[in-house]
């Protein structure tokens, strides 16, 4: 291992705690190789907010502990990247909104508290679509983000969303890994447009205290990786049972890296005729044939099974997710902390502060949310979609009697130019389709990078298994992994220059 | 005898539903670990969760769970195993989360009832339901001439809501539920029951009928009613109001209103139109709370008696009177004090000093039974005296005032100021001889068949005896002597 700092950007977090055990290099050379990364990455505006002293005294801190012996973990060192939906004690978190503008948190999540007491060192916070609300990570305050993977058309290519900053920050460099967290898809479609590693683990795995809430009963925290097995090394730095958060989950925490034994012989993957959608491009469908041909060739067992509630699942997650954030975000009033624009009266103030606070996409699922939790349209909107909400629950657990994990594409399409698919919304929501049904069942899921498409953008494979069985997901997707096989970079890597 | 309005066009009746909020009794509020003092300086009592950071969450405070079944079982209620929090959602600024957590559909406590003790009988009102919630904030308008400033110490306090069905028919029903709900609470200890406070306030529903009709009226509520003097006054001017619309043609519209007791009226707050779509859904922050029937059975065994059940042992096992009884049970220590100089002298006795000597000092120096300046243990020793025929009542009232101003044990007092009671046969007997060889006028006009002249034998022997003489045995002999 050679100590070129250039050289440091390309590390996983595998070879990046080996290189440390090893003395190879410090978690400083580490942290001062990606903030030189993120200097020069800034046009990808994937940070909102950079943190490079605090980096560098974690680092510092990283390197003391190591040298009495005492690494904490096998993420201490590792520089990573922070979404900007986890509050960060004494570091400003926005979660890409105006409305939590210069919000300084005196507290920190319990996902970024569990990777601080791991090690890892913290870059800065990523910039996200506002308050996770999005596909495109159009949406932020902050601006845009590009992916940094770009064709020769001159046009840029959104990372995707909600995590964008984060996935554009582990695609293109800037850091070895980051949080994200997942709503509907929000780390595995820009995983899979990015050309990067998602992960997002069974509801209740990871704690939501601390971080800032879209749609409660949804949302969750995972890795955001450039391998299969940092992500698994990773979430073993994030999961705890919380006993802040009533719907974090008491349950044995595996060494989910163990898991990764290449063995999948005998499993039997799901193949969910549903998810083949009509007007889908051909190279997803191409890519999806290959997954299960390699998976095939591993030993696995290809079933084709139905689940014919999933054509419900998008309506159905665009009514509860809207719903609960409707709810949500009603404390981001202009009372107490962020944003406030005075009004004549409390009614204008308010107005005037969420009317200016929120942007248009987040004002739409406001308003969304507050018609299905309506009188008179409650029960048939609200009450209706919670019944289908049980039932595509109860289809994936009856599938799981008969499978051990299922294979699907993660979104519909690589990235898009930015501009494209923007006037319309209900467009935009369809990226979620294949992620989803799994969000809805809190589901533990995983997008792979396995191809490129015919143009030349990254397209990842999804996973999906059992309640809990992480372990199976990882071990499946280290295998999908090995026969993609892919090694294609993105056009901006940081530090390279 | 029941409570009728008359009218211009002839009797009206009135219905009222009460929906009390009672503050449950917890050192932490109901979803934090935050203190629920009162008086504190104020937002020294809020967490990050009370006043709402971003992701902050809810965690179910388990105490007032049970807090809130012991009401129920105490209210003879139906307890939901299963019960759901749920989001009522409204803008306020001393609503930090912009909604109340609360329970809608599937409140943890059902149907009871509490029953009233009133003077034509006892009045069986129906219990819709408990639910806990959470109290919000304060908004104080009076610090600044344009602002408004925010305490939310009271924010995230735990509440039960326990709604009545429209089953009282009189202000003094409503006065009398009150009084009992906060009696039960008391017992229970889930709730100090304190209106000044603000740990117990009240909603009422009020509306009126002719007489005969059977269908419910539009009701109007009246909000945030703070003792139960107000709570009466408040119906019974609503009442009249509403009897005043109808008459001159007009109707009842369905809105909330406001009692200002300066004034002595109602007056209207917000109407139907303005009233707030709440939009209740469950909170997705909490999972459903699942009780064991073990639970309950457990809090079932550990109750305290109730009220009811001291007022029926007060009179059955140790014969007070029935109003007597009442009056004692009312509240806890009062009950209590009596049971503990009762238990020391004579039940009846002791009813009637706790509720007459007793009480007339302590409403006479406007103090409960707490800050009673003579102790239980002291008074029943007092009245132990006058059971046994130490002392005369007479004289028992005489110590009891020595005891008020200066304190002291009874026993010593009689002893120090030599107040024992004089029973020996032969002195009252020698006193008598005195007495009428002194006054052979009076002694022979009670000869001659004025017998009222008797009482003035006895005021003379008393008052030669300083009281002291037993006045059974004066009067006994007397009439052996002077006849």
């Amino acid at each position: 291992m050679t100590k070129d700092k250039k050289s440091l950007t390309n590390l996983t977090i595998t070879e990046a705690r080996d290189g440390l055990a090893k003395g190879d290099y410090s978690s400083v050379d580490l942290t001062e190789a990606h903030i030189k990364a993120i200097e020069s990455g800034r046009d990808l505006n994937a940070f909102i907010t950079e943190t490079p002293e605090l980096a560098l005294e974690r680092a510092k801190a990283s390197d003391e502990r190591r040298a009495s012996g005492e690494a904490a973990s096998g993420m201490d060192g590792i520089p990573i990247a922070v979404k900007d939906l986890f509050c960060t004690e004494d570091v400003q978190t926005t979660a890409g909104s105006h409305i939590l503008g210069g919000f300084i948190p005196p507290y920190e999540s319990t996902v970024t508290q569990n990777l601080r007491d791991a090690g890892a060192v913290m870059l800065g916070k990523t910039n996200m679509d506002e308050f996770a609300m999005g596909s495109a990570n159009i949406t932020s305050y902050h601006g845009e983000v590009k992916n940094p993977w770009e064709l020769d058309d001159g046009k840029t290519r959104v990372p995707g969303g909600s995590s964008g900053g984060s996935a554009a920050a582990v695609s293109g460099h800037l850091a070895i890994a980051a949080t994200g967290s997942d709503t509907g898809g929000s780390i595995r479609q820009p995983a899979s447009f990015t050309g990067i590693v998602g992960m997002k683990p069974t509801y209740g795995r990871c704690s939501r205290w601390g971080m800032v809430a879209f749609a409660s009963s949804l949302d969750q925290a995972g890795p955001m990786t450039r391998s299969v097995q940092d992500a698994a090394i990773m979430l073993q730095s994030m999961v705890s049972h919380d006993k802040k958060d009533s719907t974090s989950v008491d349950q044995p925490i595996p060494n989910f890296e163990a898991a990764l034994t290449g063995d999948i012989k005998g499993l039997r993957v799901g193949i969910p005729a549903e998810y083949r959608l009509d007007g889908m491009p051909g190279e997803i469908e191409t890519l999806w044939s290959q997954g299960i041909e390699w998976l095939k060739a591993a030993g696995a067992e290809p079933v084709e099974i139905s689940l014919p509630h999933t054509k419900y699942a998008l309506p159905t997650y665009y009514i509860v997710a809207p719903a609960e954030a409707s709810s949500n975000l009603a404390r981001y009033d202009g009372v107490r902390y962020g944003l406030r624009v005075e009004g004549d009266s409390l009614d204008e103030m308010y107005e005037n502060t969420r009317g200016e606070g929120f942007g248009p996409e987040v004002r739409r699922r406001i308003m969304i949310g507050t018609y299905v939790l309506s009188a008179g349209y409650y029960d048939a909107y609200y009450v209706k979609a919670m019944k289908l909400r049980t039932l595509i629950l109860q289809e994936f657990q009856k599938a799981f009697e008969s499978v051990d994990v299922m294979l699907t594409p993660t979104a519909p399409s690589a990235a898009f130019a930015l501009g494209e698919k923007m006037d319309n919304p209900v467009q935009m929501y369809l990226n979620d389709v294949f992620t989803v049904p799994a969000s809805l069942a809190g589901l533990p899921a995983i997008s792979v990078p396995a191809g490129l498409s015919d143009d030349g953008l990254p397209l990842g494979l999804h996973l999906i298994t059992k309640p809990f069985d992480e372990e199976t997901l990882f071990r499946v997707g280290g295998v999908l992994e090995e026969a993609a096989d892919f090694t294609a970079q993105p056009s901006f890597l940081g530090g390279q220059s | 005898m029941s409570y009728l309005i008359e009218g211009e066009t002839g009797d009206w009746e009135v219905v009222i539903g009460l929906e009390v909020h009672a503050q449950i009794t917890s050192k932490a509020k109901l979803f934090s670990g935050a203190a629920t003092e009162f008086g504190a300086e104020p937002n020294s009592q809020v967490s990050l969760v009370d006043a709402a950071m971003p992701g902050m969450l809810p965690v179910i405070n388990e105490l007032c769970i049970e807090q809130a079944v012991r009401t129920g079982l105490g209210l003879n209620a139906k307890i939901n195993l299963h019960s759901v929090f749920e989001r009522k959602n409204y803008f306020y600024p001393d609503l930090p989360q912009g909604y109340q957590i609360s329970q809608f559909l599937e409140p943890i406590v059902g149907e009871g009832v509490v029953t009233l003790d009133m003077p034509e009988g006892p009045r069986d009102i129906g219990v819709e339901r408990l639910h806990m919630e959470q109290d919000a904030g304060k908004s104080l308008h009076d610090q600044d001439p344009k602002c408004t400033y925010i305490d939310l110490n009271r924010s995230g306090v735990a509440l039960m809501e326990i709604v009545s069905k429209p089953d009282l028919r009189s202000p003094a029903e409503a006065g009398e539920y009150v009084r009992k709900l906060r009696a039960i609470v008391r017992y229970l200890g889930t709730c100090d029951g304190n209106m000044e406070q603000g740990s117990l306030r009240c909603d009422a529903n009020v509306s009126v009928r002719p007489v005969g009709e059977t269908e419910l009226r539009t009701r109007a509520e009246i909000k945030n009613i703070n003792s139960v003097r107000f709570v009466m006054a408040a119906i019974e001017h609503e009442a009249e109001r509403q009897i005043e619309l109808y008459e001159n043609g007009g109707e009842v519209v369905q809105e909330t209103r406001l009692y200002d007791a300066i004034k002595n009226e109602t007056r209207s707050m917000r109407s139907k139109e303005e009233a707030h779509d709440y939009r209740y859904f469950p909170d997705p922050d909490l999972l459903p709370i699942d009780l064991e029937q073990s639970f309950v059975d457990k809090i079932k065994a550990s109750l305290p008696e109730l009220p009811d059940a001291t007022h029926q042992r007060f009179v059955d096992d140790l014969g007070l009177a029935n109003d007597d009884a009442v009056t004692l049970v009312a509240d806890k220590e009062t009950a209590d004090f009596f049971e503990a100089v009762a238990s020391a002298s004579e039940p009846k006795l002791a009813a009637n000093w706790v509720l007459h000597e007793l009480f007339a000092i302590l409403n006479k120096d406007g103090l409960s039974i707490a800050d009673s300046p003579v102790s239980s243990a002291a008074l029943g020793k007092l009245v132990a005296l006058i059971a046994d025929d130490t002392i005369s009542g007479r004289i028992a009232k005489d110590v009891f005032e020595v005891m008020v101003t200066d304190g002291g044990d009874p026993e010593q007092i009689v002893e120090d100021k030599g107040l024992k009671q004089i029973t020996d046969t032969g002195e009252i007997e020698g006193m008598i001889d005195q007495l009428i060889n002194d006054n052979p006028d009076q002694a022979q006009q009670y000869k001659d068949g004025n017998t009222k002249v008797a009482g003035w034998f006895v005021g003379q022997m008393m008052k030669a005896s300083q009281g002291k003489a037993n006045p059974q045995m004066v009067n006994d002999l007397l009439k052996k002597k002077l006849g």
